[in-house]
This record gives structure tokens, C-alpha cells and sequence, in this order.
């Protein structure tokens, strides 16, 4: 006997990857918006590093100018860092990654969906951060390029630092754990997009930045790789 | 009858220690079966292993007719988890739970089908209240809701009743009785004996890491279940069967 009886209710043969993937992002962005605890969480700590950093280095302009780029960095991917903790430990605490590991689904598709709503939280924080960082510092640093940077940048950083996550989550120490781990793998990710960052805020002409883009988007490519090979392994038994 | 679980020689380990033992495990369509055992029998892992979420480092097993580790999506689609964890979003209402459940499944033009199970476990009337507001029972009945979203041939609940009060557990095994009625095959393990007494159709005792006997309700005594397992957990002990489990 069919449990279910009514309603033209259709199970496909096999999930489709993408309707899984998209599945996740609209679960997590519905959850963010009612429960507001990743982006405030990341966004506080970021307007206070940007504060700090604002009262405690009074520099001239010219020198602050200089820091710019290492700056937004070090806040962005601080306050990265807190997001991704958080996003798998939601996951954890109320065992929904076992609901999750139990969906008839190539878990990648899981992965890819995670990735892609920490991007667009760690992008929704970087758009807050820049104009309040642009008054703040009295220089404009709202450009197209830089913009490509941190969205190139923010991908290298979700993709090899979600896996991480999950990864971390499994320990009890899972709050230490993932930068130690993040922080070292994501070194040439973190350099590249300082070094692009404050070539295109002093004015460098993009051929002089083009390794550094290269630089990025390979990295990007690796990290994206890599995670997409490894992740079923990591989350399982 | 013919086994839609069949375990054969299963062995886990995790470091050095062995939790199961050469299990072998047999479960007919439509049986319900509960697992005894003591902390540490093994019983959650061989749930985890069935359930696809564990691997095990030897053995055979097949639900459904499909072979794990192998092909565990499509036994993934077979079955339905029920753990003392609800396994739900907290910051979703009961509808956008079973929602994105659904989606997970490959499920479309299911929108009647959630009301459908809103109706069964008895939350239509709260759908749009965020999980987090709902009370443990509550929970745990939307948590079948969630298992049953695909209609899965195979129930597998891991101590369900952990933390109900006694109402919560009632309206849980009623819930159970009712998909157990409709056919489906039901695993679950569970301390309280009472009321596992009153729902399962066969009792195996899972001590050590293998299963040591089996029972049939219907041959058992009644209220005797939890003398039949301690006569049981007597028998092996007696026997040496810590030594010989070591």
C-alpha cells in the first residue's frame, strides 16, 4: 500500500544535482533572514575592525592609502571566518548534516550549495563594508576591479574554507580548528587579492595586475577542484 | 516474505575497537523490528551503516535490493531516519522544512503531499510556525513527517522516544502503528521496553556487536520482553560471551 495516496506527487529516478544545490542556498538564505545570526555576527565584527584599525592607526593619507588593501583583507576574511564556522556548525548541532547526508543526492551538490550561500554572505558583508570603510578612511575605494578582486578573492576563500568547515565541525575544538587549518591553505588566495587590491587602489594600470588576476583565478579553479573531488570523503564515516 | 534488509558477516571498527562483530541481520517487507541493547551494543552504528551515513570495513548488505556501500543513493531513496536529533531547521517553519526536504528527494508537484503529512503527524494547523517554537514532541513527530516525505519502503528510527514526556511518546507511537499499518518495514531501536513491547512484531537482542537472539512478538510472554532480554544478556554472559566477543 502506497503511503502516499494523493496529490500527483512525482519522485524523480535521481535528484537533479542542481535542484539539491539550489535546494541548500534557498534553505540557508530563507534561515539567514529569519535568524540573522551569520551576516550581523560577521558584520559587527567587521565594522569594529574597521574601526579599531580607523582610531588606532592615524596615519596621513598617503600611508593610509597604502594599508587600504590590507585592511579590507584582514576584516574581510576575519569576519569570513566567522561565517563559515557558524553556517556548518548550524548544521551540526541540530544533526541536519546526517538529513543532509541522507538526501539520494551526489553530496557534492550539498557542498556547492553551502559554498554558494557563504559567498553571498561573505559578498552581502563586503558590500556593507565598503562604502562605511570609503567615509570612514575619506578615500573612495568603490571601483569595478575591486570589486572583481573580492568577488574572485571571496571564491577562493568559501570554496577551500567550506570544506574545511566541515571538515572542523567534526572536532570538539572546531572553533580554533578551522583557521589553523583555513588560514595557511589560503595564504596565496589571501596575497593575491592584497596585492591586486592595492595595485588597482594606487592607480596601476591592469596589465601590471594581470599575474596577480591569474594568480586568483587559478587558485580559484585548485581550491574549487579540489573540494568538489574530496568533499564526500570528508564528510564521511 | 521476502528480506528487504539482509546483513551479512558485518564488521566495524572504529580505531581498535570493534563494535560489530560479524553481524548477520535479516528483516522481512512489513516487519517492525526493534533493536535491544545496552549503551554501546552497536545498535546506532549498525543504524548509521544501514542508513548509509557510516561505512563499514566489511561485510555485505543489501535493502531494497541494492547493495551498500555501492549504491547508496538509491538506497538512500528507500529509506526514511528517524534519531533522538530532529533533524530539522530551527529557523524554517514545518512547511519549508519538509519543503526543502522534498526538494532534496527530487520531489515535484508535492505541495499537496506536505499537507498531507501535516495532516498525519498532527501539525496542519502550525505549518507556518518556525521549528524552533515547536515543543520536543512536536519535533520529533515533524522529524517522521520529514522521514516519510518519499514514501520510503524502509523506516529506520534510532531511539525516537529520547526526551519525550509521556503524551509526546504516545502520539509518536501511534504515528508509528500508522505506518507500520501501511505496510512499511520498521527498524528501531529503543531502551524502553514497554513500549517497544506494544509495537514491533519481532525483538532481536543486539549485545556486544552481533545479535544474539530473535524473537517474534507473538511467542513472547506478555509484559515479559524485558525478562526475555535479560534472560538473554544472562545466557551470553554465561556462556563467556565477553571473552568470546573480545
Amino acid at each position: 500500500m502506497k503511503l502516499i495516496q494523493k496529490g500527483g506527487i512525482k519522485v524523480q529516478p535521481k535528484t537533479s544535482f542542481f535542484k539539491a544545490m539550489f535546494a541548500v542556498v534557498w534553505k540557508d538564505l530563507i534561515a539567514e533572514l529569519r535568524g540573522k545570526e551569520l551576516i550581523s555576527a560577521m558584520l559587527v565584527f567587521a565594522l569594529l575592525v574597521i574601526f579599531i584599525f580607523n582610531f588606532a592607526l592615524e596615519l596621513d593619507p598617503k600611508t593610509r592609502s597604502a594599508l587600504t588593501a590590507g585592511i579590507l583583507w584582514v576584516t574581510i576574511i576575519f569576519a569570513g571566518n566567522l561565517g563559515l564556522n557558524r553556517s556548518m556548525a548550524v548544521e551540526k548541532d541540530r544533526g541536519c548534516l546526517d538529513g543532509l547526508l541522507l538526501a539520494p543526492v551526489d553530496r557534492t551538490a550539498i557542498y556547492f550549495g553551502k559554498s554558494i550561500a557563504n559567498w553571498i554572505f561573505m559578498l552581502i558583508v563586503a558590500m556593507i563594508v565598503l562604502p562605511i570603510y570609503s567615509i570612514l578612511y575619506n578615500t573612495n575605494i568603490i571601483s569595478p576591479a575591486l570589486l572583481l578582486v573580492i568577488l574572485l578573492g571571496s571564491e577562493g576563500y568559501v570554496a577551500i574554507g567550506t570544506l574545511l568547515a566541515s571538515m572542523a565541525v567534526q572536532a570538539r575544538t572546531r572553533d580554533i580548528l578551522l583557521p589553523i587549518l583555513l588560514f595557511p591553505v589560503i595564504l596565496p588566495v589571501l596575497i593575491a587579492s592584497v596585492k591586486a587590491s592595492s595595485g588597482i587602489l594606487s592607480g596601476f594600470p591592469f596589465s601590471d595586475l594581470q599575474t596577480w588576476f591569474n594568480l586568483l583565478i587559478v587558485y580559484d579553479i585548485i581550491f574549487t577542484s579540489v573540494a568538489f573531488m574530496v568533499f564526500d570523503s570528508v564528510v564521511e564515516e | 516474505m521476502t528480506a528487504i534488509i539482509e546483513v551479512r558477516n558485518l564488521i566495524k571498527r572504529f580505531g581498535h575497537k570493534q563494535v560489530l562483530r560479524k553481524l548477520n541481520f535479516s528483516v522481512q517487507q512489513g516487519e517492525f523490528v526493534a533493536l535491544l541493547g545496552s549503551n554501546g551494543a552497536g545498535k546506532t552504528t549498525l543504524l548509521r551503516i544501514l542508513s548509509s551515513l557510516s561505512k563499514p570495513n566489511y561485510g555485505e548488505i543489501q535493502i531494497a535490493g541494492y547493495y551498500l556501500p555501492g549504491q547508496s543513493a538509491q538506497v538512500r531513496k528507500k529509506l526514511g531516519v528517524v534519531s533522538h536529533l530532529p533533524l530539522l531547521y530551527g529557523d524554517l517553519s514545518a512547511e519549508e522544512n519538509l519543503k526543502f526536504y522534498g526538494r532534496l528527494y527530487g520531489l515535484s508537484n508535492f505541495q499537496n503531499h506536505i499537507e498531507e503529512i501535516l495532516q498525519l503527524v498532527g501539525l496542519l494547523k502550525r505549518k507556518k510556525d518556525l521549528v524552533r517554537t515547536f515543543s520536543r514532541g512536536m519535533q520529533q513527530r515533524l522529524a517522521i513527517g520529514r522521514a516519510i516525505i518519499h514514501d520510503p519502503e524502509v523506516l529506520l528510527l534510532d531511539e525516537p522516544h529520547t526526551g519525550l514526556d509521556q503524551d509526546a511518546a504516545n502520539m509518536l507511537d501511534t504515528l508509528l502503528q500508522e505506518i507500520a499499518s501501511r505496510g512499511r518495514t520498521v527498524v528501531m531501536t529503543s531502551h524502553d521496553f514497554p513500549r517497544v513491547a506494544n509495537l514491533a512484531t519481532r525483538f532481536d537482542v543486539l549485545y556486544k556487536g552481533k545479535i544474539h537472539a530473535s524473537k517474534l512478538a507473538k511467542d513472547l510472554p506478555q509484559h515479559g520482553l524485558l525478562a526475555y532480554y535479560q534472560s538473554i544478556v544472562d545466557e551470553i554472559d554465561s556462556e563467556g560471551g565477553n571473552q568470546g566477543a573480545a
